[in-house]
């Protein structure tokens, strides 16, 4: 059962590579490949923040700090040309997976909306630095001058095409290994701190330590977000660690849904379209935006995914109901 | 098993534990009853390492657990029940038991595997089946009955397989023949897994039948303990709870 549950997701994560890499080669549109780029970004990032909202309970305002630091470090570190892409990528899961470690140590203990309100003081700490370490990071001008791809293994991504499938496969990767810590005991134990923190307590889970091993874990994963969009755009800038960053990734978890594990990437997509539709006809697309989120806040209360998802089971539900009493009604008689 | 000594509390201007010394042999089932305010829920809170008291020492097992956190007391074999169910409202009552199974086993930090894990299945089971949540297994917890909240919680504490239980009114909100049913359940789970229970019960009938040894508290102090017989027919225990110039209960306890 477990391996059957590994070689499911498996097999939806390969049908996903495919058609990911085969759709922009079907329609060849250079606008469609800049979306599905756009969309693994920031889809990435708000699947690794939902590890935090929807399966912890933990509502970080902050999260682009990690996503701007992975940008950072991976293009410092590529224009410093001494090391190759995959071994840049390492060091800048590792490093920032350290900042999360020292953010998290101090974050984690605090609950609720202060922790909400740290996480976000944190972000504008390393957006300010950013900002005014002019000489390391070029400041409000961004890391300017490219980013530059050398060739590793035999592959060359100085392609378009070729950096877009790297992007396509590092992304479906972390979804695979994102998938698996929701699905395992880690992933059962934190939905108890996200349900009740002080039940788990009582019941041996220490939850400081789970809750830090997690936010880690998300800031890896936000990371990698940061890297595939500074090698995309060949440069990495100050606004990637901006709080309205941060606000993105949670209105994608608000749009698509949080207990669905793919609501994020749902939510990533419908926001994308939304803002590329949008903007075609009003220059007000915030208004619009925030229209849309109202409505679904409102309206549906959740996420459309977990609306989605509750409404086919309440169908079932309904469905087997009558069922169940006639075969309740038939046992009483008998 | 587990012993108190001297045990102290103060809030501010309010003395909540009074000098509290009670020994819980292994293997007994003790009621813990007083009035509204008498402290029971406090005195819990003291030995299971949520509040840490002004003074006195907690013997568990043959260290002294006072200043430890309510984790390490829960993994050194005490845990607790709830007197309004704490559970865990969107797991199914099998996720949440073997959730805390996994935990207990200390597997709560495994990434590379798949929940559910074989060998917490045996334990989730055999918890359900003496629960008798078997037909509700699969069900959200937020979804149970308010009866089957408060077993579920009760399940929960056991799925850590603890020398002590404390069980913080485990009939609280329910109907006379549903208590029955609370305490009867209470009882068999005792018997079966031989752990020293303690209890807080409002429902004197109910702490008669099945408790082995009861203390009283009153204003955070004890005022009686001993067996059903004794407590029954001592007359500070009749006047705390009927008031000083009510006989009515020694009459009925004689009777």
């Amino acid at each position: 059962m477990m391996k059957a549950g590994f070689l499911r997701d498996l097999f939806f994560a390969a049908v996903v590579l495919i058609v990911l890499i085969v759709v922009p080669f079907i329609f060849t549109k250079p606008s469609l490949r800049d979306f599905l780029i756009y969309v693994m970004a920031y889809g990435l990032l708000a699947m690794s923040l939902n590890l935090l909202v929807g399966l912890t309970g933990l509502v970080s305002f902050g999260h682009a700090a990690f996503f701007v630091s992975g940008a950072y470090m991976f293009g410092l570190l590529m224009q410093s040309g001494r090391v190759s892409i995959p071994v840049a990528i390492l060091i800048t899961v590792c490093g920032t997976a350290v900042l999360a470690m020292v953010i998290g140590a101090i974050c984690v203990r605090l609950k609720e909306i202060y922790f909400s309100f740290i996480t976000l003081a944190f972000q504008m700490f390393i957006h300010s630095i950013i900002l005014t370490w002019v000489s390391l990071t070029g400041g409000d001008q961004g890391l300017r001058g490219g980013i530059p791809r050398p060739p590793f293994f035999g592959i060359d991504l100085s392609s378009g095409a070729s950096l877009y499938i790297f992007s396509a496969c590092i992304f479906v990767a972390c979804i695979l290994i994102m998938r698996q810590v929701w699905q395992s005991p880690f992933g059962y134990t934190l939905r108890l701190i996200r349900d009740n923190p002080n039940r788990a307590n009582y019941l041996g889970v220490d939850i400081v330590r789970m809750k830090l091993g997690v936010f880690i874990l998300a800031g890896a994963m936000a990371s990698v977000a940061g890297v595939l969009l500074s090698l995309f755009v060949s440069g990495a800038y100050p606004e990637f660690g901006f709080w309205t960053t941060s606000g993105e990734a949670i209105f994608m978890i608000m749009l698509g849904g949080s207990q669905l594990f793919v609501g994020p990437i749902i939510g990533a997509i419908l926001l994308r379209l939304l803002e590329h539709f949008v903007s075609i006809y009003t220059e007000y697309h915030g208004l619009v935006l925030g229209v849309v989120i109202l409505a679904i806040v409102l309206g549906l209360r959740q996420g459309i995914a977990d609306y989605v998802v509750d409404f086919l089971q309440r169908r079932r539900e309904a469905k087997a109901a009558p069922a169940k009493e006639a075969a309740f009604v038939k046992k009483r008689i008998a | 098993m587990l012993s108190v000594q001297n045990l102290d509390k103060r809030f501010g201007g309010v003395h909540a534990t009074r000098n509290v010394s009670i020994d819980f042999p292994d293997g007994s089932l003790t009621a813990i009853i007083g009035p509204n305010g008498a402290g029971k829920t406090t005195f819990f809170n003291l030995i299971s390492g949520a509040f840490r008291p002004n003074s006195g020492k907690v013997i568990f097992d043959g260290q002294d657990i006072v200043g430890k956190s309510s984790l390490e007391v829960v993994r050194l074999g005490m845990t607790r029940a709830f007197q309004v169910a704490e559970i865990f409202p969107s797991l199914t009552v099998t996720e949440a038991i073997m959730a805390t199974v996994i935990s207990h086993l200390r597997k709560s930090w495994t990434f590379l595997r798949r929940f559910p894990v074989a060998e917490a299945r045996t334990r989730t089971e055999e918890i359900i089946e003496l629960l008798g949540l078997a037909d509700k297994a699969g069900t959200l917890s937020r979804n149970l009955s308010h009866g089957d909240q408060k077993l579920l919680d009760i399940g929960l504490a056991l799925a850590m397989e603890p020398k002590v239980l404390l069980l913080d009114e485990p009939t609280a909100g329910m109907g006379p023949d549903e208590r029955w049913r609370m305490i009867g359940k209470v009882q068999h789970l005792w018997q079966v897994k031989k752990m020293t229970v303690l209890f807080i019960e409002h429902d004197m009938d109910i702490v008669f039948k099945i408790a082995q040894r009861i203390h009283v508290l009153k204003y955070g102090a004890v005022l009686a303990q001993g067996t059903a017989d004794e407590i029954r027919r001592n007359q500070d225990v009749i006047d705390a709870y009927l008031g000083a110039d009510h006989h009515l209960f020694a009459a009925v306890g004689e009777a």
